[in-house]
Order: C-alpha cells, then structure tokens, then sequence
C-alpha cells in the first residue's frame, strides 16, 4: 500500500510526530516526579488503569513505534541498495549535517534504549496487573521509579539513550514537515521549535533521571 | 602547479573499476578543471595510454554533461558551478585529487568518469512536459497573466541543467531535488496546472522505476546543485504527490 518513496516519507513524517507528541505527555507525567510523588502517583494510576488509554492508547502507540522503525529499516536497505557501489571518497560533512546522515545510528540507539525501558517498567506492569492479577496499588508508582534509578549504570545508559534521542529528534521534527509539503515562511520557527524541543525534553528526562538518583 | 590525480579507471560497463594514480605537472592555476584533464589525456596519448574518458560538452555551465565528483563531493568544492566551471586556483601545488564518477545504480558507469543518465530523460518523458497544439493556433505564452512570484519560481525550478549532482551528493542516491524541480516548474504555471495531477504521479513512479534512493532531507542536494535549486521544490512535489494520489 505505501510503495512509492514519497508515501514512505510522509509515513514516517506522521509516524514520527504522532511519537513526538506521546513523548511531550511521557515527559509532562514524568516531570511531577520531581515536584510530587502524590502527583505522579494520581497521573501513573490513572494512565495505568484506564481502559481507553490501556487498551485503544497504548495498541496504537505500541504500532506507532514499530511501524516507524520498521520502515526506517525499510527505508535504509532501499537507500543502501541504490548506491550498491561506493565512493572511494565522500566528504558528507561538506554539505550535510552529520546528525542528518546518521539517523539510522540514532535510530538504533534509541531503539535499543526501548528494550531496556519495556524491560524496566512496561513488562514488571504487563506481569502486575494482566499475568499475576495483583490488587490495585494507587500509590506504588513513584517508589518503583526511584528503585529504578539506584544503579549508576542505569543512569548512565539513560542519559547516553537521550542524547541520541536528542540528536534523532534535532533533524527528525523539522524534517517531518518538510516531507509532509511544509516548506514556507512559518518553516523558520518550526526550525527553532525542534531546536528548543530536541534540547530541553531529553535533557528533562535526564535530570529526572539523575534527580532520582542522588534521591534529591 | 604539479598535482596528483588518483582517477577512477573502468574499461566498461561491465569491467571492475579501480583508482589509478597519475601525476600531472605544469597546471595552470587558470585552467578549468576540464582543461586540466584535456591536458592530462594529451600525456596519456603521447605515451600510449587510454585516455581518462568523461562527458563534457558547452563547458559554459548550461548544459549539465560534466559529471566528476572531485574530492568528496559533486563539481567539487565550489559552490554554484560545475565541473565545468571549476578552475585550478582552487587547488594548491601538491594537492592530490580523486575524482570519481557519479555514483547511483540507476547511473551506471560506460566508462571512467562517464555515466549513463538516461534514467533522468525517461523521467522526463514520464510526464515533465505540457501537451500543446503546435497546429499553428497555439495561444501566445506571454497573453496568459502569470503572478510574477509564481513565475519566479518557475524559472528558478526551470533552470535545473539535469546534471544528477543531486543524486551524486546525496548519501542515498536519491533524485528528488532534479524531478521536484521539473514538477515545479511547470506546475507553478497556468499551462502546466492542467496536467499537474498526471505529472506527479507520473514522474515519481518512474523515479522510482528506475531505482533512486529514498530523501532522508539531509539537504545535501541543494548545497552541491551548481543552479541553486531549493528544498522549496521537493515539499511542493510532496504536496502535489499527496494530492494528486488522494484525487487518484
């Protein structure tokens, strides 16, 4: 159904800001854990619990995360077979960015960084709730996300995943509504917005990350 | 100026290539580039080689047969020229210099730095023209109004020369930025907007027909086109790629 290389681009577009938009709530919930374990208990439930966000939210999201890097893998073999001989010589960064060359290594990164997440907390709350049926705990949440981030090592490979999410996120945001036809006099200020969105978010995990860490 | 030239040498289409290494004195810091490898060839037909073979032709910038990829990058390092219009005061004495052919599977080489671009000409015939009644009633171009921003556009769309530096920048060899241009430039114009729908979707599937990588808008494309034309084209033939398909 999407054959051709611009459906394909718009595709991953609309894939990509549907998961731009899931991650601007993930951070929202996320952040009152510095200000309020109440808060953040009450928000976690709620997200947890409620059959709309359980059972239409989260299939879709979970779709919406595999679809795009399926078809980033898709997308890269196609590329990679279209230039089955390479040059000898190719000075890359003398007219493109190295973050817009590399998506596919950020991409990766950050994909990894999945497993490691669904490892950490999906999967314990898929077993909590759907595979032991243990009873309804409102106010677990805020210790299982601190206990998460005891180990320094953790830590670590957060902040390294959200730099790369940071540098996939510089050139994917803005680069969705070029391929969507978005190419006017408002593409400056959508430039500035991803410059602003790929540097704060990630560093706002990060520091709630490291916040819960030193248990400040 | 005395230089060392390491040049892709393949004796066919179907031959396996390799660089060579020459060393060339008494450059000119004048001469074009192609004046260079005229020179060049001169040495290697007086000792008996095979000259180095490569397109050229206005040598002007107008026509787009000159095709290097110089050091890394398409036309080589100047902005806004060919390989045509490259000259040699953009080296210094002792530089080494590779120069290798556009590379893309729907380029392939014919020999040395000569490649087949034809792929471009099919696009083209795919639906990069306006059908008129050339029976002797056409209708005078300049007796249609046109907004002189969108006219702007078109020329700006319209001087696209088809070089493929496009294709040879990009790291996916994808040709986006040369069939968004010929979208553009007659879709930006009354006479073009009939046919617009056909010759969207025309071009793109034979775009891909042909075996062009995806665009990752890394924009390396615009940066080494040696007309300057802008990313401005490839989200216009977005859109109209969008709504032609959506139209059917």
């Amino acid at each position: 159904m999407i054959k051709t290389t611009i459906a394909r681009k718009v595709a991953m577009a609309l894939s990509g800001l549907f998961l731009i938009l899931f991650l601007g709530q993930h951070f929202t919930i996320n952040i009152t854990s510095v200000f309020s374990d109440k808060m953040f208990n009450f928000l976690s439930h709620f997200m947890g619990n409620n059959p709309v966000v359980q059972f239409i939210l989260q299939p879709v999201l979970i779709f919406g995360v595999v679809f795009h890097f399926i078809m980033g893998f898709i997308l890269e073999i196609k590329n990679y077979k279209s230039r089955s001989v390479k040059y000898i010589s190719f000075n890359g960064s003398a007219n493109a960015s190295w973050v817009s060359r590399n998506m596919i290594i950020s991409g990766i990164v950050v994909l990894s960084f999945l497993g490691l997440h669904f490892y950490d907390f999906w999967v314990p709350e898929m077993n909590y709730k759907y595979v032991e049926f243990l009873p309804q705990d409102p106010d677990r949440y805020y210790e299982e996300l601190v206990h998460k981030f005891h180990s320094p090592v953790r830590v670590a490979i957060y902040a390294l995943s959200f730099i790369f999410l940071s540098l996939h996120l510089f050139h994917g945001f803005s680069s969705s509504f070029q391929s969507m036809g978005l190419n006017n006099k408002y593409s400056r200020g959508i430039k500035l917005f991803t410059v602003a969105f790929s540097l704060v978010i990630p560093a706002g995990f990060i520091f709630i990350a490291i916040f819960h860490h030193l248990n400040l | 100026m005395n230089l060392k030239l390491k040049i892709w040498r393949q004796a066919n289409a179907e031959a396996k290539g390799e660089i060579v290494t020459y060393n060339i004195s008494d450059v000119s810091p004048d001469m074009s580039f192609l004046e260079m490898m005229d020179m060049h060839n001169e040495q290697l037909i007086e000792t008996g080689e095979d000259p180095v073979a490569f397109d050229h032709d206005c040598r002007e910038g107008i026509c787009g047969m000159c095709s290097m990829f110089i050091n890394g990058e398409a036309h080589g390092p100047d902005r806004l020229v060919t390989t045509c219009q490259l000259h040699m005061r953009k080296f210094k004495d002792g530089d080494t210099i590779t120069i290798e052919p556009f590379r893309a599977d729907a380029f392939p080489v014919i020999k040395d730095l000569a490649v087949d671009r034809s792929a471009f000409d099919r696009i083209q015939q795919a639906g990069g023209f306006v059908s008129v009644n050339t029976s002797g009633n056409t209708q005078d171009a300049n007796a249609i109004p046109i907004d002189k921003h969108d006219a702007d556009k078109a020329f700006d769309a319209a001087t696209c020369i088809g070089c493929g530096a496009c294709v040879a920048s990009c790291k996916n060899a994808s040709a986006m930025l040369f069939v968004s241009a010929k979208v553009s430039q007659y879709s930006l114009l009354p006479q073009g907007k009939v046919e617009a729908t056909d010759r969207v979707l025309n071009m793109v599937n034979q775009m891909d027909e042909e075996g062009f990588g995806n665009c990752t808008n890394t924009g390396a494309c615009e940066v080494e086109c040696p007309k300057g034309i802008s990313l401005e084209n490839i989200a216009r033939m977005n859109r109209e790629y969008m709504s032609a398909s959506l139209k059917g």
